[in-house]
């Protein structure tokens, strides 16, 4: 078993703790933080699984993750600007079906 | 419990929960299988290093990002650019508090800021032949951007509305501009003349951690500079 | 099992712990926290993989950027605190 093979399975991880909190929490904001966990998770499975010879190290795949970081941020910054327009216009940071829901964002300890 | 999809208040209920973890399981069994079976690796580590002396670059990654897969790079840039006109449609940029910042903020700022347009540079030059590269130059003088904006500085005079604007697409320009032109020469579309392909990549390199600054930066300010002075 | 891949596990297991944390705390700003932090050792797990690049990239990218700009929208957010609306300017700091 290489290093590879196991960051690979840690990705393939995140990618499922990623995919439950995105479904099951209404705060949006926590969805922005599921859905790049769930990128993280991905990115390690295509260098991880590339990596799996333990020989030399192949630069396609450490390409695409790097123009994955900069496409998620992209995705990121305009998906956070539109829930603070959401959170503006309806009062929550949450989908309409979740607005009655607990947030669970308290302030303080 | 009771078995229902949504609760009450819409919590998610027993069955979303089930259905959701099984079809989670079922993803995983399939990549676990995949990432355990048997099969030849072999990558394509040997394909570029075969044509690396002849892409432009030493580092393959850069190789790779601005030449084998410049396509990729244009595109990403492309994203990028969209996803601050996004923004912008948006709305103007939530106002700043004008407080007084944390003497810690004022003198890390201090070094900080004069020392990234170094690193900066030296990211872009070092990503031909070191790690290094455009993108990860141009975060670093975003970061000193932030810096700059949480500090709560404002600049004396109003700047006029062209730099950003400018700044924002001068990359996506460059790029343009270089995969169009050579096929100026009879070549296909991002296809570089072989002892320009250095220069060409430092050249779009440039321009792109440019605009990936100015981006980055607009993307933390989150909306239309403001027009009125 | 040699050094590295004592290491490789270690990084693994925080990895998974702090995501799961992160995605899982009552309290938003401590979830964000825990996001950056993950950030930062995914970028030492791109060095262990042999991606200085890549590594580079989360840790002013996907760490640092993505970080301020998830702690400033939390920042805000309409009502987060009596005092404070999303887009009024007047009121003081109520420390960041």
């Amino acid at each position: 078993m290489s290093g590879g093979f196991l960051f690979a399975f840690a990705g393939l991880g995140l990618l499922v703790i990623g995919a439950w909190a995105l479904v099951l929490r209404a705060h949006l904001i926590r969805k922005v933080l599921a859905i790049n966990v769930m990128g993280s998770g991905v990115f390690l499975i295509l260098v991880g699984s590339g990596s799996m010879d333990g020989g030399a190290v192949d630069p396609v795949p450490q390409a695409m993750v790097i123009t994955g970081i900069v496409v998620a941020i992209s995705a990121t910054a305009l998906a956070l600007a539109l829930v603070l327009r959401i959170a503006n216009a309806t009062g929550k940071p949450a989908l309409p079906e979740d607005q009655d829901r607990d947030l669970m964002d308290e302030e303080g300890r | 419990m009771k078995m229902e999809i949504k609760g009450p208040r819409g919590e998610p209920g027993l069955l979303l929960r089930a259905g959701l973890a099984l079809l989670l399981a079922a993803l995983a069994a399939g990549v676990a299988l995949v990432l355990v079976a048997e099969h030849e690796h072999p990558g394509l580590g040997a394909i570029v290093d075969a044509e690396l002396a002849r892409s432009g670059a030493d580092n393959p990654v850069t190789a790779v990002l601005l030449n084998f897969r410049a396509y990729d790079t244009l595109l990403e840039i492309a994203v990028l650019t969209v996803a601050l006109v996004g923004v912008w449609a948006l709305g103007p940029a939530p106002r700043i508090r004008e407080s007084t910042p944390s003497p810690v903020l004022l003198g890390m700022n201090s070094i900080l800021i004069p020392l990234a347009p170094l690193i900066c540079a030296y990211l872009l030059w070092a990503g031909a032949s070191r790690p290094g590269g455009a993108f990860q130059a141009g975060a670093v003088l975003a970061a000193a951007g932030v810096l700059f904006i949480l500090s709560g500085r404002r600049p004396r005079t109003r700047l006029p509305d062209a730099p950003p604007r400018l700044g924002a697409v001068i990359g996506l320009a460059a790029f343009l501009a270089v995969a169009l032109g050579v096929m100026s020469s009879g070549r296909r579309f991002l296809e570089y003349p072989v002892e320009l392909a250095g220069a060409l990549i430092l050249f779009v390199e440039t321009a792109a951690t440019l605009s990936i600054a100015v981006i980055l930066a607009g993307l933390f300010i989150g909306g239309r500079p403001e027009d009125e002075p | 099992m040699n050094a590295g891949l004592l290491l490789d596990t270690l990084l693994v297991l925080i990895l998974l712990w702090l995501a799961w944390a992160a995605l899982a705390s009552r309290d938003l700003f401590r979830g964000i926290v825990l996001f950056i932090a993950f950030g930062l050792v995914l970028s030492m797990a791109w060095v262990r993989l042999g991606a200085p690049d890549v590594a580079l990239a989360e840790a002013a990218i996907g760490a640092g950027l993505t970080g301020a700009l998830l702690l400033a929208t939390w920042g805000r957010l309409p009502g987060r605190n009596g005092r404070r609306g999303g887009q009024d300017d007047s009121g003081d700091e109520n420390g960041d």
